[in-house]
């Protein structure tokens, strides 16, 4: 093929060549293959090291639909979070970027073949999958994973028939992070507040039904290693018709432990204080459209032993709970079981104790202990050319500042060893032209970026009609004979 | 039929007070030059005259009809994550996360959740006089901020800071982030052998 002559302009361009689609966080099954579409021939203008534009980038993603946790993990009443969707598109539609969907890396085509395709692979597929509790009873009806929850309420399509048992009173979380506030604040909320969001059709009927009145948040550590962030418990505790319930003895000499600590600690610690000791307030019942009003609590040092059946076996009634002390401080504190513990009494069991990332492929490296793919600053260790970026290279925590840095991170890598002759693009490699004849082979279809937006246009418009800024597609059957597929 | 029309560099188009009906304008590439872009993104129409010769690199670019005040033009310089100082022009009152992005600053990563409190990737870093007469910071930027790379106590989002007349000539700095402590140390190394 004709060499690319090489549009390079200012330092803007420059500055915006890093790979694109490292940006994307968390995308289920994202692989992105980097190809610099020239062989370098003395008479065409070949780019100095430095000028790194040039370089095309294809995402595939195992969904028809892109943006992977920005959809289905974020909460539906966060809508200025997925405001980022807008400069991934703008991403995509660059000429040097293309998006092909519902190609699952590792079956329909596998790394080692992407690996023949491209010059670089960049693996940031996230983490699809929990950790398990490891207790008696787990498997429960009315025990669920957080991330079966959260994907039941924002369309995940595997978890589209999860139809959680909303029927008890009170639900205990297990886990203090962000996800177990989204969790209780989705069954919490006033029902006119989520009528507006993107939260799907079924949900919302299922929590207009819900009984739940009452959420533990329980936690095996102290106030000091709570993992959530201060906003999302500001949010909480301004929780139109729902009252928080934070006992002052979990927060006794507190204040001054956090007197020297990060302002981030500091602030989020005084605010649970302050809470604690706020004296309650008559909670306007009315105003969460509720019969009764409702609450939720976080509970400190307890560490789920066995969740507890019923009567006839049938169903999760409660939890035991060893009380724990705690060994060290800050983030490395354990929790230690004392011994002594106790039971409470629900109906609905929510565990969300973090995410984990699952192998791809046999020809990727997979540190099963740690859950992550073993690298170095994004370089996957042992393969060259392969790199990874986001939850499946640091774990799965994060926002979206630590998932971007993190990106930027990888790809300065790629370009590092662009320029240090480590990537060696001297080969030509045809890309998407190799992997779409692998997939015709294989019988798979690919979605496109415009495809995407027929799909998006369509949700969109069944929205409208509810108020709400889209509604949903959650069967990917109906999401390709929209398109046509 | 060709005319010799007055030539300008789009660079000293701010520092200039122009109002006349026809310019040709000197822009080096019109996507990427912040200049030329707002110029063209404030609606002013351009044409591209495909015959002339133009010193090389550069792109003219007729402008009709352009009026370009210095009225209500603050300048504002931003020092991006490779050192680099790029200076613009800003409106009174739009924010800081408008004026990167009106005037497509070569700053990555800027304004993830488009100035909705939701992220912490605006985050601008002021020297202490100027922190001092900044408005006062709310709850909501303070609990993203908490969230923020590099934080120091003159730290502000850029999407809560809006631009006054005082601000004229200000510097604001981008702060590093985690690829960039790895470059920084790079480039340490390299200038240790």
């Amino acid at each position: 093929p004709a060499p690319r002559v090489l549009h390079w302009g200012g330092c803007f361009w420059l500055a915006a060549a890093q790979p694109p689609a490292l940006y994307f966080p968390q995308l289920q099954t994202n692989v992105a293959g980097l190809l610099w579409p020239f062989c370098p021939h003395p008479d065409c203008d070949f780019p100095l090291p430095q000028h790194h534009g040039g370089a095309l980038v294809d995402i595939y993603e195992k969904l028809p639909v892109p943006f992977g946790l920005v959809r289905f993990g974020v909460a539906p009443d966060h809508p200025e979070v997925k405001n980022v969707t807008n400069t991934f598109t703008q991403t995509v539609r660059s000429e040097r970027c293309a998006y092909y969907g519902n190609v699952t890396v590792g079956r329909d085509v596998t790394v080692p073949e992407l690996q023949q395709a491209y010059h670089a692979v960049v693996l940031s597929y996230g983490a699809e999958d929990n950790r398990v509790l490891g207790i008696p009873g787990e498997n429960l009806p009315g025990v669920y994973t957080a991330r079966a929850f959260v994907g039941w309420y924002n369309g995940l399509p595997e978890n589209r028939d999860l139809k959680p048992d909303l029927s008890c009173e009170t639900a205990l979380i297990l886990g203090h992070g962000n996800v177990a506030l989204d969790i209780a604040r989705i069954l919490l909320s006033p029902l006119q507040l989520l009528r507006k969001t993107d939260i799907t059709d079924s949900s919302l009927a299922a929590l207009a039904c819900s009984k739940v009145k009452r959420v533990w948040l329980v936690g095996r550590r102290g106030p000091l290693q709570v993992a959530f962030t201060i906003k999302e418990l500001r949010e909480m505790i301004n929780l139109p018709g729902a009252r928080p319930v934070l006992d002052p003895a979990d927060f006794t000499g507190l204040e001054s432990a956090v007197k020297d600590a990060p302002r981030p600690r500091k602030r989020l610690t005084e605010l649970m204080i302050k809470t604690a000791l706020e004296k309650p307030v008559e909670v306007q019942a009315a105003a969460a459209g509720a019969a009764a009003p409702r609450e939720w609590g976080l509970k400190f040092q307890r560490s789920p032993q066995e969740v507890l059946p019923s009567a006839d076996g049938r169903r999760a009634r409660g939890v035991r709970l060893a009380l724990t002390c705690l060994e060290g401080s800050g983030d490395s504190a354990k929790a230690i079981p004392t011994g002594a513990v106790e039971e409470l009494e629900c109906g609905l069991v929510l565990s969300s104790i973090g995410y984990r990332s699952l192998p791809l492929d046999p020809a990727v490296p997979f540190d099963s202990q740690r859950g992550v793919i073993p690298n170095s600053s994004g370089r996957v260790q042992g393969v060259p050319g392969l790199y990874c970026s986001g939850w499946v290279k640091r774990g799965p925590t994060g926002v979206i500042i630590t998932t971007m840095n993190d990106s930027f991170d990888t790809a300065q890598s790629v370009l590092e060893d662009l320029q240090g002759g480590v990537l060696d693009i001297s080969p030509c490699r045809e890309g998407f032209r190799l992997v779409e004849s692998i997939l015709r082979s294989r019988g798979v279809r690919p979605v496109s970026f415009s495809d995407w937006e027929k799909i998006d246009a369509a949700e969109v418009a069944r929205g409208k009609a509810a108020g709400k800024p889209r509604e949903k597609i959650v069967d990917p059957e109906e999401m390709l004979q929209i398109i046509g597929h | 039929m060709y005319t010799k029309k007055k030539r300008v560099f789009a660079h000293v188009l701010p520092l200039a007070n122009i109002r006349v009906s026809e310019y040709i304008v000197l822009v080096r590439n019109p996507e990427h030059c912040c200049q030329g872009s707002s110029l063209l993104q404030t609606g002013h129409s351009a044409k591209r005259p495909q015959l002339w010769m133009c010193r090389k690199g550069w792109t003219p670019l007729i402008f009709a009809n352009l009026s370009y005040s210095s009225k209500d033009q603050v300048t504002i310089h931003f020092i991006n994550r490779d050192g680099e100082r790029l200076t613009t022009t800003a409106k009174e009152g739009e924010s800081l996360l408008e004026v990167v992005v009106n005037h497509n600053l070569a700053i990555d990563g800027f304004g993830a959740c488009e100035g909705t409190l939701a992220c912490s990737t605006c985050h601008l870093i002021f020297d202490k006089d100027a922190f001092q007469k900044l408005d006062a910071i709310s709850d909501e930027e303070l609990d993203m901020l908490d969230l923020a790379y590099g934080l120091t106590d003159t730290s502000r989002l850029g999407c809560q800071v809006c631009v006054k007349k005082w601000m004229d000539g200000l510097t604001v700095r981008v702060p590093m982030d985690v690829s960039d402590m790895r470059k920084q140390l790079e480039v340490g190394k390299q200038s240790k052998q």
